[in-house]
């Protein structure tokens, strides 16, 4: 089956959620066209059709039909391009781990920060705290592994690109700080071989 | 090999009925275990320390966690028959989309439905209301959320229909006459074996929900 049919992702420059999906197309070398949305200003018909129930992005478009929401566009293309780079394990019970990892990174992780960063003054100290045992339950489940993948980059460590590049971003905008060297060594070392990776680093902000 | 599969799960979860579901579905042999969430199980907090929440699937003494998680990996494990998800990815896409959909978006709205009042009850109903269309809208005229078999999508909403009665009854208002297609979905899914014998009767589910509407709504 000829797999070469257009594929278009609309995605947000500086997104991780967008990035997830683009690091993922790099590294199962699928060709795609980039299309930028202005989300915070116009939302484009094209968006407001192709996405019609979230109206954000990343959408991707494959042979004119969309597909939304990060995670869920990741596991289509990991089930349409079989052939390289996997994404998720095989063994389902390992599948199940990855699944419930980057649940995590989602729904824990990523939006603890964001209110530690960027909530009320408030619910600050609360959310920093929970910010911070969400990635400490992160860097137990990494362990001795490069990735949590294994020895390549998998489905948890593309949900938590967030972790790999814009939480340093975060924290020095915001002026919070979660995450540092010294208490988090683990997670650190792996942001390093993360975003060194040379696919990765092809689609990162500037 | 021997196949043991245990369910930690607690009676009313709309979450717990997925995966009950799921294993009818696949015909698993799987024992029940009522959890008491004011007095949670050491089992419970062994095998979910992250989240200590239910329902908790243990194979063969593995744990496997959050009901999507769970209704996936059944699917894959047991793959001989009943298929959940669709094997064309784009169907699978989709039917992930729509379990998203209900899991960010309805089970926040119900909430506000039976356990606020006044303004904030009333908007949530309103969204509520709405987030119902819009899956009623998506079904269509298909006979299941999948099209002619019963699948994922069916399994992540089905079970929320227990808490309808509840919902109508703080809110003042009736899912017959604002969905109609969708309860007609319903009463087709409750036709299924494994939906019935998972399903708690919505009268318990009631009581249960109005007991604990007190602890929110003190009256």
């Amino acid at each position: 089956m000829n797999q070469e049919e257009q594929v278009k992702l609309m995605g947000l420059w500086g997104s991780p959620f967008s990035k997830r999906v683009e690091m993922v197309l790099k590294l199962k070398g699928i060709p795609y066209e980039y299309i930028e949305e202005d989300v915070y200003g116009n939302k484009s018909p094209m968006l407001l059709k192709y996405n019609p129930i979230h109206k954000k992005v990343p959408v991707l478009i494959h042979n004119g039909r969309s597909i939304a929401e990060s995670l869920v566009i990741v596991e289509y293309i990991e089930d349409t391009w079989k052939t390289s780079h996997k994404i998720l394990p095989q063994d389902p019970y390992e599948r199940a781990m990855a699944r419930f990892w980057a649940k995590y990174v989602d729904d824990k992780v990523m939006l603890a920060v964001r209110k530690a960063c960027w909530g009320p003054e408030s619910e600050r100290e609360k959310e920093v705290k929970e910010a911070y045992e969400g990635l400490k339950c992160l860097e137990k489940e990494l362990g001795d592994k490069l990735f949590f993948g294994g020895d390549t980059i998998g489905f948890v460590d593309i949900a938590a690109d967030f972790i790999g590049y814009w939480i340093g971003i975060f924290q020095e905008a915001s002026g919070v700080t979660i995450m540092t060297a010294e208490e988090f060594p683990t997670l650190q070392r792996w942001s390093e071989d993360f975003v060194g990776n040379n696919f990765i680093k092809e689609v990162l902000p500037p | 090999m021997a196949n043991e599969v245990i369910l930690l799960d607690f009676w009313p979860s709309m979450f717990g009925m997925r995966t009950r579901i799921a294993l009818r579905e696949k015909g698993v042999e799987f024992e029940y275990r009522e959890e008491d969430l004011r007095n949670k199980s050491p089992l419970l907090l062994q095998m979910n320390p992250i989240h200590k929440k239910i329902p908790v699937l243990i194979h063969n003494g593995k744990p496997v966690n959050e009901s999507v998680i769970q209704v996936q990996y059944i699917d894959e494990v047991w793959s001989h028959k009943n298929p959940i998800l669709p094997s064309d990815p784009y169907q699978r896409a989709q039917a992930r989309f729509w379990a998203d959909f209900i899991d960010k978006k309805l089970y926040e709205a119900q909430r506000k439905v039976w356990a606020t009042k006044g303004e904030e009850q009333e908007a949530g109903k309103k969204d509520f209301i709405e987030i119902l269309k819009t899956l009623e809208s998506e079904l269509g005229d298909k006979p299941y959320f999948g099209g002619d078999d019963f699948g994922y999508v069916d399994i992540a909403l089905i079970g929320f229909y227990t808490w309808f009665p509840a919902y109508e009854k703080f809110a003042n208002f009736s899912t017959e006459s604002e969905v109609p297609k969708l309860i007609a979905w319903v009463r087709k899914c409750l036709q299924r074996e494994s939906v019935a014998k998972s399903l708690p009767d919505p009268e318990k589910v009631t009581e249960f929900v109005s007991e604990l509407r007190k602890k929110f709504v003190p009256e």
